[in-house]
């Protein structure tokens, strides 16, 4: 016993100290976050100042996101449409676009910003992407052509789908009725076919 | 290789062909009995093969060139914003070949000097942090072995049946050993604030992948990984450092991660609203669906890896897999669910890991009807797609663990089907 404790006497120092700090890393430098943290969220918090009008956006549109959206942000080929589809959500084949589907206006922002513009050739201002969030919001007919959004009036902007989003209820929903025992043997009376796949591989 | 050796061929191989045809002609018999494959000599028998260090990277037999993680063109819009199939059909045991671990890009491959990686955390902290890869290696690490399924796995097969092969139906999973520095760590270096409930995970590449995840994971089981199978990370799956989030969407296991931020609400971005969330058939949509459903799926015989040997006995093998535990039995029926018997499951029960399960039978010849059907930790049966159909519609998109049906033809040929 004595051992066991002397033992641990000597490990405790060079044992990790979950909650106490390791010294490891350093401080980031304020100018250093400022150059990575770009995130947006729905309440407004990150999004710089800045403005865009609906014409300078259309102008921006056509210029850098119209060969693959469409100069009416309804896509082209599999790239997705922005505008339209507004009501087909429940139809066989619905059309998910930030006027129809997205919850909130600063997705749009946010993601125009940190994968729409670098990767693509593309240095967009922050002016510049207002203004092109101002176009999508006009081509989904959710402003008027001589809108302006700017910082100020951002967060007024409510996307028509935002009440259409709820938390996972599979917990709720699905997990009491697929917890139970299984069926082992004559579990059906017969089977059939009902959907062979066409393709027969490569 | 045969080229250059054929030289030394000559006096051993004459002299062993010149016994070969003594004894033919002394029995008065045309050729020795029995398969060339043993009667005649071998190259790789006769002939010295590759000097060691031949390839100082390993790579697979010539013979297995066609073991290939492989896309499908038109599921995508262009080929940096893309995915490729792991070969579920051609591999066995639990542990997925570095090489094969399907991808999934939404701006390209970055290629990140290890020198110039920095991960920052900053937000709610009291201390907002930069680390280099090397201050990461002086956390204390663990090993921890788990699968990374994408949420859009076996989407497609959502209204129908569409694609003809494991690899294309299920091969939007792998499964790794990691090795990392469990995010708690970090994240105790840093000091969260009390108002800080969540974390946005974001990556570095083109893309800037960000993800939100609730602070009761992020200090539960996640992981900041820089190894793989024992070895640096692909640049594919995030090099040098990836998020782990054991058992949630792939989606969220940020690949070329740069920084944490911890907030007090999500952020919503693109990926977890108009992306990785699932439209229901209402018209309304569940979000933050995190957690991968129990799931199994038969990897041979099916499409890929028809049965070639006839009637007799047959080796029939699975994998299965839980987000929310382990896997402690499989069924598998052979007459589309009217019997099913209990799998044989091989390898230890590890939580939120793949395990493989083997049945082993005497195949009469006839056509059969193959399905297996898991049963996770928590007593979740894994379900038929009609029954998740009945509860979400066919627009979800995400989270299909519904029952796989093949079709096992009288001549040996897998079909993708599906039964009532």
């Amino acid at each position: 016993m004595l051992k066991l404790l002397s033992i641990l006497v000597i490990l405790t120092p060079s044992m990790p100290l979950a909650a106490e700090p390791m010294g490891l890393g350093r401080v980031a430098m304020p100018d250093e976050i400022a150059a990575w943290d770009i995130d947006v969220r729905p309440d407004g918090l990150g999004l710089p100042a800045g403005s865009g009008s609906v014409a300078f956006g259309e102008e921006v549109f056509v210029e850098n996101c119209a060969a693959c959206h469409g100069d009416f942000a309804e896509g082209v080929g599999r790239y997705p449409a922005l505008a339209g589809g507004i009501g087909t959500l429940t139809d066989v084949r619905p059309t998910r676009t930030v006027g129809s589907f997205y919850p909130y206006l600063s997705t749009v922002w946010d993601f125009i910003n940190r994968a729409m513009t670098v990767g693509y050739g593309t240095e967009l201002s922050d002016d510049e992407i207002y203004a092109v969030t101002a176009y999508v919001l006009y081509s989904n007919d959710l402003v008027g052509d001589d809108f302006v959004l700017s910082r100020e009036n951002f967060t007024s902007i409510r996307l028509p789908n935002e009440g259409g989003f709820y938390m996972d209820n599979r917990a709720q929903v699905e997990l009491p009725r697929f917890r139970h025992l299984a069926c082992m043997s004559e579990c059906k009376s017969s089977v059939e076919i009902t959907m062979t796949v066409k393709n027969t591989g490569e | 290789m045969t080229e250059k050796t054929d030289h030394k061929t000559t006096r051993r191989g004459f002299l062993a062909s010149g016994i070969a045809v003594g004894g033919a002609v002394a029995s008065g018999r045309a050729a020795v009995a029995g398969e060339a494959e043993i009667t005649e000599m071998q190259p790789w028998r006769r002939n010295l093969g590759d000097p060691v260090n031949n390839a100082p990277y390993g790579t697979p037999s010539q013979f297995e060139a066609d073991v290939l993680r492989r896309p499908v063109a038109w599921l995508t819009p262009d080929a940096t914003t893309a995915v490729s199939f792991t070969p579920l059909h051609a591999l066995d045991g639990t542990i997925t070949p570095n090489g094969l671990c399907f991808e999934r890009h939404h701006g390209g491959v970055a290629q990140v000097d290890p020198e110039k990686y920095r991960l920052m955390i900053n937000g709610l902290v009291d201390r907002p942090l930069i680390f280099t890869l090397q201050d990461l290696l002086r956390f204390p690490r663990e090993n921890r072995t788990y699968f990374l399924e994408c949420a859009a796995n076996s989407g497609m097969e959502w209204r129908g049946v569409q694609m003809d092969g494991v690899q294309f139906t299920h091969g939007m999973i792998h499964n790794v050993e990691y090795t990392g520095v469990p995010l708690r760590y970090l994240l105790e270096e840093a000091g969260v604030q009390t108002a800080g409930k969540w974390l946005l995970a974001e990556g570095g590449d083109a893309s800037g992948m960000s993800r939100s995840i609730p602070m009761e994971k992020a200090l539960e089981d996640c992981l900041i990984a820089f190894k793989m199978n024992g070895e640096a990370l692909r640049a594919e799956q995030g090099y040098p450092v990836r998020l782990v989030v054991p058992g949630w969407e792939g989606n969220m296991w940020v690949k070329w991660l740069r920084r944490l931020e911890v907030g007090d609400m999500p952020w919503h971005h693109r990926e977890e609203t108009s992306k990785y969330s699932d439209l229901m058939a209402d018209g309304r949509t569940r979000r933050f669906t995190w957690e991968m459903d129990a799931k199994s799926v038969i990897t041979t015989p099916s499409p890929q890896a028809p049965v070639l040997h006839g009637k007799g006995p047959m080796v029939l093998s699975g994998l299965a897999w839980s987000g929310r535990g382990s896997i402690p039995r499989v069924d598998v029926t052979l007459d589309g669910g009217i019997n099913w018997h209990q799998a044989r499951m091989d390898g230890p029960e590890l939580d939120k890991s793949l395990r493989r399960f083997y049945y082993d039978f005497n195949w009469d010849g006839t056509a059969l009807l193959l399905q297996s059907r898991a049963h996770d930790s928590t007593g979740y049966v894994q379900p038929t797609k009609d029954a998740l159909r009945s509860l979400r519609g066919v627009n979800s998109n995400y989270h299909n663990n519904g029952i796989q049906t093949w079709h096992l033809g009288k001549d040996g040929r897998v079909r993708n089907v599906e039964v009532t």
